[in-house]
């Protein structure tokens, strides 16, 4: 099969059938690339998780364009780019067309309700998810606490300052406090 | 013109989504509710829904709130828009810049980020559950039915994950969660 059709239908599969976003999708990507087509290495899937944990953006779309950049360039990245797009956009679009009419039920506007209330935990747990994973030194921990401190205020008194520019204080913050600390220190002992 | 706010404003999304797409989430809802496209109410809604479709819940949010606000054409401007940094990123960063992430002013920047990310996530969590259950700062009221249902799909969370030793599954959830709501809405 045409290598880009194949990329194109490959990712195509993994974006019809992954619930629930990124991390889901990374076991499927690694037994669909990897162990099935091989079109990338094993090592080549951990490099490309902790470059996208690095960049901006959805996980599968960084592994997506990466898989079809090494298959068949930039080409390649396209067709796998839009594969994962395509079912996604299919069924939120067609969604979007009968939703409002939908929550004219009452039925369905109360169940609506409820899962508001579930959307809310589940940020919530993310959020602690995330805490458990992180460093656990001073410098991250102040600005997560300064970062939710200030992002509460901006929520409750509906300041005029978007979480972007919270990003990139706390970015500015952490390499002014980096070049103050002077020299590089070596391996292992960066600890503070 | 509103192609061009959706265009901008889903690149501004995709530029700066870092963590995923709960990291995502407060930054989407930033953009969406000062350009007005959806009230909080209607984009909770549409988060609980990109959850519990396939594909990344950013891709399945931008998607929607472009065709809700200009049909197919901006449905497919704001998809694009949200997806167009991190394609050129990887594209960059695979191709030319291979060690630009291992650079060390770089790795001092992402330290900053990531921590300030889990904050914001960690603030619209908290914002969101108070405000479900205790209405907005300004008119606190109490919600006896919303009390009830976040008590009792907390407990199911904590519960699962004490005895299954694994997390809830977020869709399981979100069903459990629209059964307790038509049961506790619909009485």
């Amino acid at each position: 099969m045409n290598i880009l059709l194949d990329l194109f239908l490959t990712f195509a599969k993994i974006g019809l059938f992954t619930f629930g976003g990124g991390y889901a999708m990374l076991s499927i990507i690694e037994n669909n690339c990897v162990e099935r087509k091989q079109w990338i290495t094993h090592d080549e899937m951990m490099n490309i998780t902790v470059i996208a944990e690095s960049t901006p953006g959805p996980i599968a779309i960084n592994c997506a364009t990466f898989t079809g950049y090494k298959k068949a360039g930039f080409i390649g990245a396209l067709a796998a780019t839009l594969g994962i797009i395509v079912p996604s956009f299919v069924i939120i679009y067609l969604i979007s067309i009968f939703l409002d009419n939908f929550l004219e039920l009452t039925i369905i506007a109360n169940a609506f309700k409820g899962i508001k209330i579930a959307v809310g935990l589940l940020i919530l747990d993310a959020a602690f998810t995330m805490i458990g994973k992180m460093q656990k030194k001073r410098l991250p921990r102040t600005i997560m606490i300064c970062s939710c401190l200030a992002m509460l205020c901006i929520n409750i008194f509906a300041w005029n300052f978007s979480s972007i520019s919270l990003m990139l204080i706390a970015a500015a913050v952490s390499l002014t406090v980096f070049i103050l600390n002077g020299k590089p220190a070596p391996k292992g002992g960066a600890e503070k | 013109m509103i192609y061009l706010d959706l265009f901008l404003g889903f690149l501004k999304v995709g530029c700066f989504a870092f963590g995923g797409a709960y990291g995502a989430i407060p930054l989407i809802r930033d953009v969406v509710l000062s350009y007005g496209w959806l009230n909080d109410e209607m984009l909770t809604y549409m988060i609980a829904v990109s959850e519990s479709t396939p594909g990344p819940i950013m891709v399945n949010l931008a998607t929607y709130i472009g065709s809700s606000q200009a049909g197919f054409p901006g449905a497919v401007i704001a998809t694009l828009a949200v997806v167009l940094p991190s394609f050129m990123i990887i594209l960059l960063v695979t191709a030319l810049l291979k060690t630009v992430l291992k650079n060390r002013y770089v790795q001092a920047v992402l330290r900053g980020l990531k921590p300030c990310v889990i904050g914001i996530v960690l603030a619209t969590g908290i914002y969101m559950v108070f405000g479900n259950c205790f209405g907005a700062v300004a008119e606190l009221s109490f919600h006896m039915q919303s009390v009830i249902i976040t008590v009792v799909l907390a407990a199911a969370m904590i519960g699962y994950r004490h005895i299954a030793k694994k997390k809830l599954s977020p869709i399981l959830l979100i069903v459990l969660s629209a059964v307790v709501g038509i049961a506790v809405y619909g009485v």
